[in-house]
């Protein structure tokens, strides 16, 4: 087991510093003929006082204790951990990406501006789709913009009644809760025993007072939803728009489209599936791409391209606005540009399908030792569930993820989707190889069987990790979210 | 160039142990009129090699990166030391996700620890969260905080708030049909008598930019003993990069701080990622958005960090979470860290004393040159405004000539100031750089 690593607080020491800053060459007056006193800080920030050799080995040492993409498998469904190509690292930190302010003069930024506008022509393509802004900075985000965007076309047309959002009891956290932010009220809908949305429900709920519906295909468990063209119809019919979470568009490049498939707007994960990492939890990037009759409605700015120059286009007067500072998260789109570069359209649609046969595969090899509460081909992830173990064990999905740590991999995210009682959801993505989703279907199978045969080694995993289970009721009761200097 | 380690033969073998003979059988479940037919319209691929010259081109058109540039306005060009871009460029960082997993997560847990740690000292604030998408997001998020702890449908915004985040406000606050009213200036300070005349007991909050986006410092106390009175919620949007110098917003009774961290170790890179920055009191805290870290302890009593708090967030509660918001910004906020840790509890403030010698510097030089002058009286930090003779844009122009960037023309988001450019040093600009604008202006008198 690892040492666990200090605080940068702790291994502060009065009088060492890492900075160095160049002598100031203009005449230095008192800072207090420059500011008035009373807005002086009085104490100085508690910040650390560290050499750079401890610097670097604080953060080095730290970086051993988490695991990543680079480290070894890491499952998360619905997250697409694929591998990041280090070439488009590269390119982010070119300086002429690196070191442009936003407010330059757009002459300046031509290239910056060139791979925005082909970015957006690029995923407007494989999304079968017409218009693209690269505002959001992340799938939330959006899904917020997405949304607005249809409460704004209902508003347009004056159609003022439309006051609720259907989302499948399936669907990720962050769809009601963009749909709760834009104003909207949340109605579930319930899947069917195929694992697709109940249409019949759909029917019966689907009326004049429903703005549209949020729709992730293929969806959290994995499944292509076979009624995608009933239920496009049922909503296009009475009014509704059709929302499309790219969340899981890692199973459907260059193989079948949103846009052919009747959704009106959708949002992509440029981090999940154009391959730009994840930082540890951000930053991503959340382009949103609409039908024609859609355009009036996009965050501006969008780029453009006229008389042989591209720029940033803000003149859209019905727009839902920004969704924040500048043009987006730039510099994941260069690496998402890259990646689209790098891959072709054979390349995209090979990775979908290696994605789709390395999920399939997974599932084959675990099958018999997990319950598969929907039993079909999977598109890129799948969901299954220990729930004869749990009866005759007592071993949980919680037991078995931790112990899977053990084993040196990354859990599968559990406990979701919701409706799946002690889901395990499995993303093998397709950068991994057949040995790598061997090794995991045998961890899995080799738990499944430490469940019967020595069920508390599993209860009580993990038992190779810097810290053990952690006491996370006690974090929330006993709330410690900032250092204090000791008295 | 793809990433695909398997080979045909695994591919053969795989479908062997699934029992279909084709990959296509898999996708089976997609209505044959929803398969798409033919080639995505996209250009061939590239080798790496060629990716990296047609990637090195694209950049080379940026000519922007060879101009001594003193654009701020919202972003600025600080010194981004060589152990920020060490410590993110360490792929145990940079290819995990979301720390779900705590044990195998003790790096990126520890580190928004510490950030959360560092963003309190710097703000006086009781809690940070573990970051927004940016400021001006950061910003919106909060006026959302305040309507739901007021039960209040009105918030004012002053001018004097940066125009992206004011633009942002207005697009979250729409959606939950808050009103959006905004505050006149004066002098280039927030107009205390128009927000006192503005100010009701139906009011949610204020926001207000400190220094403001001409880079002048508000009249913090005397808007703040106003708001307080109407039981509004005070907002106060800073350039974190002063706090080493200037006092923190909870002493001047800030409920909530947000902030754009970029000035913490993220490059300019064309507008983002960037940082958002969210402080509150205690009184707030479960009601912010985001991710939350804590500390607590394992089975055996090691000290261990986990997210906590999480009822607050959409993939617990769904429709009832304070935001939708899911990812944050963690690996700029990792650059924060190791920025603060870089620079330290003297460094800061010494950067920013350079800063505002610097500024003083050059906003003494340019008022004495004919036709041009300081256009308020208000002190400032590290960012000025100047009347020019003639349209900004103009002065602007002539300079883009001697590879300077002069500024950033205020008449582009405030129609009554076509004369005034937004000026900002940073601690990088240099002396003989500073001389080269001046002159440049000199030749336009």
């Amino acid at each position: 087991m690892r040492r666990p690593e200090p605080l940068i607080f702790e291994i502060s020491k009065p009088g060492r510093k890492a900075y160095s800053l160049p002598a100031l060459d203009v005449p230095a007056k008192s800072i207090d003929e420059l500011l008035p006193q009373g807005e002086l800080r009085k104490q100085p920030a508690e910040l650390p006082e560290v050499s750079e050799v401890d610097l670097v080995r604080h953060f080095t040492r730290l970086s051993q204790l988490n695991h990543g993409v680079d480290i070894g498998f890491y499952p998360l469904g619905s997250c697409t951990m694929k591998y990041n190509p280090k070439i488009n690292e590269y390119a982010a930190n070119l300086p002429g990406f690196n070191r442009i302010h936003p407010y330059v003069p757009e002459d300046l930024a031509q290239g910056a501006l060139q791979l925005m506008y082909e970015l957006q022509y690029y995923l407007a393509e494989i999304a079968g789709m017409d218009h693209v802004s690269l505002q959001p900075a992340a799938g939330a985000h959006g899904e917020l913009a997405g949304i607005l965007i249809i409460r704004a076309y209902h508003r347009s047309r004056n159609d003022l009644k439309r006051t609720k959002i259907l989302i499948p009891d399936s669907a990720h956290g962050t769809n009601p809760a963009s749909a709760a932010l834009a104003g909207y009220t949340v109605v579930e809908l319930p899947t069917d025993e195929r694992g697709g949305v109940d249409v019949e429900a759909l029917e019966a709920a689907m009326d004049e007072t429903v703005a549209g519906l949020m729709l992730t295909n293929p969806n959290t468990l994995g499944l292509f939803d076979e009624n995608i063209q009933r239920i496009e119809k049922i909503v296009h019919d009475r009014g509704g728009l059709l929302y499309y979470d790219g969340a899981n568009a890692n199973a459907i490049l260059g193989i079948s489209r949103p846009g052919d498939m009747g959704f009106d707007v959708l949002h992509f994960n440029l981090h999940k599936t154009f391959g730009t990492p994840h930082g540890g939890g951000g930053p991503g990037s959340g382009p949103v791409a609409v039908k024609d009759f859609l355009e009036p409605f996009l965050p501006v700015p969008t780029v453009v391209y006229e008389d042989g120059k591209y720029r940033l286009n803000y003149d859209r007067p019905h727009t839902i606005g920004q969704m924040k500072s500048f043009y987006g998260n730039f510099l994941v789109m260069v690496k998402a540009y890259a990646y689209i570069r790098s891959l072709g359209p054979d390349g995209l649609r090979q990775a979908s399908r290696d994605a789709v046969l390395n999920a399939n595969y997974l599932l084959s090899r675990v099958r018999d030792y997990y319950d598969v509460p929907y039993d079909r081909y999977c598109k890129h992830e799948f969901v299954v569930a220990p729930l004869k173990i749990k009866k005759e064990t007592g071993v949980r999905t919680l037991d078995i993820s931790k112990r899977l740590l053990d084993y040196g991999v990354h859990p599968p995210t559990n406990y979701f989707p919701l409706i799946v009682d002690e889901a395990l959801m499995i993303e093998p993505t397709e950068t991994e190889s057949k040995e790598t989703l061997d090794y995991f279907a045998d961890a899995l199978i080799a738990i499944a069987k430490e469940a019967y045969e020595d069920p508390d080694k599993v209860k009580s995993a993990p038992h190779t990790t810097v810290v053990g289970r952690l006491d996370e009721a006690g974090a929330a009761r006993n709330l410690n979210i900032r250092w204090r200097k000791p008295e | 160039m793809n990433f695909l380690p398997n080979t045909d033969k695994d591919r053969e073998e795989m479908l062997k142990v699934i029992g279909v003979s084709s990959v296509e059988e898999l996708f089976g479940d997609i209505p044959p009129e929803l398969r798409f037919k033919g080639d995505l319209k996209l250009p061939p691929a590239l080798s790496e090699f060629e990716l990296a010259r047609h990637m090195e081109e694209l950049a080379a058109k940026n000519t922007a990166q060879d101009y001594v540039s003193f654009i701020g306005a919202g972003a600025y060009d600080h010194y981004i030391p060589a152990v920020v871009g060490h410590v993110l460029g360490r792929s145990e960082f940079y290819t995990a996700y979301t720390p779900y997993q705590p044990e195998i997560s003790q790096a990126v847990l520890q580190s928004i620890y510490e950030y959360q740690t560092m963003i309190c000292e710097l703000t006086g604030m009781d809690a940070a969260n573990a970051s927004m998408y940016d400021g001006a997001s950061a910003a919106a998020e909060s006026v959302t905080i305040a309507a739901g702890l007021t039960r209040r449908k009105r918030a004012l915004v002053s001018k004097t708030v940066h125009p992206e985040t004011r633009a942002v406000i207005s697009t979250y606050a729409d959606a939950r049909d808050i009103v959006v009213e905004e505050i006149d200036y004066t002098q280039g300070v927030t107009d205390v008598e128009s927000l006192a005349a503005k100010l009701g007991d139906d009011v949610a909050c204020v926001v207000i930019q400190q220094p403001n986006f001409f880079g002048a410092l508000e009249p913090v106390d005397e808007i703040s003993a106003k708001v307080k009175q109407s039981g509004a919620a005070f907002i106060v949007s800073v350039n974190p990069m002063t706090l080493g110098l200037l006092r923190p917003p909870a002493e001047y009774g800030a409920d909530i701080v947000v902030g754009e961290g970029q000035v913490f170790g993220s490059p300019m890179a064309f507008g983002g990622p960037y940082l958002g920055i969210l402080a509150v009191t205690h009184k707030l805290l479960r009601r912010m958005p985001g991710r939350l870290v804590g500390m607590t302890t394992d089975d055996q009593g090691n000290r261990g960090f986990v997210l906590t708090l999480q009822t607050r967030e959409q993939h617990i509660r769904r429709e009832r979470a304070t935001s939708n918001i899911c990812s944050n910004q963690a690996l700029n906020a990792l650059a924060a860290v190791v920025y603060l840790s870089w620079a330290g509890k003297h460094g800061l403030r010494e950067i920013g004393e350079q800063c505002v010698q610097k500024a003083a510097y050059l906003a003494g030089k340019i008022s004495e040159i004919d036709g041009f002058s300081l256009a308020w009286e208000a002190p400032f930090f590290n960012e000025f405004a100047i009347k020019c003779p003639v349209d900004a844009e103009q002065v602007l122009e002539a300079l883009l000539e001697q590879n300077i960037l002069a500024g950033y023309p205020l008449g582009r988001a405030y129609p009554e100031l076509k004369q005034y450019l937004l000026i900002a040093v940073t601690e990088k600009r240099t002396k003989q750089e500073m001389d080269a604008l001046v002159a440049g202006l000199e030749g336009l008198a």
